[in-house]
C-alpha cells in the first residue's frame, strides 16, 4: 500500500512541475490544494519523494536560492521526468483496492496539464470491464465460498467504473475548477 | 470472425434529434455483446435497428448474409418471429396466460399445435428452473421469475439471435445474476448470438464483449480489451 501512495504522490508532483518550476516548499502547498484534501503532504515526505525524483534522473534543481535549507531548491522536470508522468497517465491501472487515489491524481494531472483525460478514462474503463469479464468467467467454475469473494472484487470494480462514469461526465467543468 | 448479425453506419433520428450518428457493429455466430453506454446514448434505438423493430434512416443491417433493413413489413415480422427472440425489461408476458402457456405462445402463433407447444414449454420450465410455478399467473411470481418466463419464451422457436434490453433492468442483483446466467448459458447452448443492452458492467460482464454507445456513436477501445 505504501508503494502504491508514494509512487501516485511522486507522479502527482511530477505533473506540477510539469505545469511549471517550483520550490519544495511550493510543491506541497499546490499538491495540499489540488489532490490532498483529505491527506494533506508531510515535509518529509515531499523531500524524500523529490530526492528520489532526482536520484531517478526524473527532475532536476533549475536554481538554488541564496541560504540554507532543502526549500531554497527550485525543481523542474526532465525530458525522462515528462516520458515518465506520460506513461504513468496512460498506462490503465488494474482494478485494486485504493486505486480511487491513483484514478482521482491522473485525473487531477491531466487536467492540469492540458492532456486528455477522456482518453485515458475510456482505456481505464475497457480494463476494468475486461477484468470483469474475467472474473465473470472464473465465477462460474468456482465454489459458492470463492464465487462470493470473486463478487466482492466485481462489486468493488463496478463502483470504480461507476466513479469512472461520472467523472467522464464532468471532466469540463473540472477542469475549470482544478486550473483555479 | 464471419458475422452473422451486422450493422454498418446506421442513422436514426426521431424528428430533429439524431438517436444513431453512424454505428457499424458484429456480432458473430453464438457470440454474446453488451451494448453499454449512458441513458439516452442510443442503445435501444440501435437494438430496434438491429432487429428490424425500426427502419434506419441511413446504413445497411446484414443478416445471414442479406440485407434486412429494407424487407417489407410482412416479411421483417416473418424474419423477426422466426429467427430472432426478444427479451425486455418487463410488461412483456400476457397477463391472463400461465407461466407455461406463456412460453409456448410463439409456438402457438408459429402453428404448432397445442399439445406439442406445451410439451416443448415444459421442458423449458425445467431447464429455467420454474416447475413450482408453472401453472400461475405472471401477476403471481417475482420479478426474476417472470424475466425467466421471458427468457424462455424468447428461446423456445429455436432463434438466431436474441435480443435482450436491460433484461435485469428491475431485478436486485442475485436474480439478475440468475437470469445473466440462464440467458447466457441457454443461449450458448442453443447455438444463438445475443445482443445484450444494458448500462450496468456486472450485467455487461456475462457478455464476450463489450461495445459502448456514446451520443449515438460506438467508442471503440483504443487499444483490444
Ligand atoms: N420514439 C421516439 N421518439 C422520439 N425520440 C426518441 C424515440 N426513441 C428514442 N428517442 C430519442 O433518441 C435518443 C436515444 O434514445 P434511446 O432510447 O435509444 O436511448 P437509450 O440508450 O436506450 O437510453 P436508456 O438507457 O435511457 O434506455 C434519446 O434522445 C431519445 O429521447
Ligand atoms: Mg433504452
Amino acid at each position: 500500500m505504501g508503494i502504491v501512495r508514494r509512487m501516485t504522490v511522486s507522479y502527482a508532483l511530477l505533473g506540477l512541475l510539469n505545469e511549471a518550476d517550483r520550490h519544495g516548499y511550493d510543491l506541497k502547498q499546490s499538491y495540499d490544494r489540488r489532490f490532498g484534501a483529505t491527506r494533506p503532504l508531510r515535509f518529509g515526505q515531499v523531500y524524500r519523494t523529490l530526492a528520489q525524483l532526482e536520484r531517478d534522473g526524473l527532475i532536476a534543481v533549475a536554481g538554488v536560492e541564496p541560504g540554507a535549507g532543502p526549500e531554497r531548491k527550485r525543481y523542474s522536470i526532465t525530458t525522462d521526468g515528462v516520458t515518465d508522468l506520460e506513461r504513468w497517465l496512460s498506462e490503465p491501472e488494474d482494478p485494486q483496492p485504493q486505486l480511487q487515489t491513483v484514478l482521482f491524481t491522473k485525473v487531477v494531472v491531466a487536467l492540469l496539464s492540458g492532456r486528455s483525460a477522456d482518453v485515458f478514462l475510456e482505456e481505464q474503463r475497457q480494463r476494468h470491464l475486461a477484468v470483469m469479464r474475467d472474473l465473470t468467467r472464473q465465477r462460474r467454475e468456482a465454489s459458492l465460498r470463492d464465487g462470493m469473494l470473486i463478487d466482492y472484487q466485481l462489486f468493488h470494480i463496478e463502483a470504480d467504473l461507476r466513479w469512472i462514469e461520472h467523472a467522464a461526465g464532468r471532466l469540463d467543468t473540472l477542469a475549470e475548477e482544478i486550473k483555479l | 470472425m464471419t458475422s452473422l448479425l451486422s450493422g454498418h453506419g446506421l442513422h436514426k433520428s426521431f424528428g430533429p434529434i439524431p438517436a444513431l450518428r453512424g454505428v457499424d457493429l458484429e456480432v458473430a455466430a453464438g457470440e454474446v455483446l453488451a451494448v453499454m453506454g449512458p441513458s439516452g446514448s442510443g442503445k435501444s434505438t440501435l437494438l430496434h435497428c438491429l432487429a428490424g423493430i425500426l427502419a434506419p434512416d441511413a446504413g445497411e443491417v446484414t443478416f445471414d448474409g442479406r440485407r434486412i433493413d429494407k424487407l417489407l413489413d410482412g416479411r421483417r415480422s416473418r424474419l423477426r418471429r422466426t429467427q430472432f427472440g426478444f427479451v425486455f425489461q418487463f410488461g412483456q408476458l400476457v397477463p391472463e396466460l400461465t407461466l407455461r402457456e406463456n412460453i409456448a405462445l410463439p409456438l402457438l402463433l408459429g402453428g404448432r399445435g397445442r399439445r406439442g407447444s406445451v410439451a416443448a414449454a415444459g421442458e423449458w420450465i425445467e431447464r429455467l428452473q420454474l416447475t413450482d410455478s408453472a401453472d400461475r399467473l405472471p401477476g403471481e411470481v417475482s420479478g426474476g421469475q417472470a424475466q425467466r418466463v421471458a427468457l424462455a419464451r424468447a428461446l423456445i422457436a429455436g432463434p438466431r439471435v436474441v435480443f435482450a434490453d436491460e433484461p435485469t433492468g428491475a431485478l436486485d442483483s442475485v436474480a439478475a445474476d440468475e437470469v445473466m446466467e440462464l440467458l447466457v448459458t441457454t443461449a450458448r447452448a442453443e447455438g444463438a448470438s445475443v445482443v445484450v443492452v444494458t448500462h450496468e458492467p456486472r450485467v455487461a460482464a456475462f457478455a464476450d464483449r463489450q461495445l459502448t454507445v456514446r451520443d449515438g456513436r460506438a467508442v471503440l477501445p483504443a487499444v483490444a480489451p
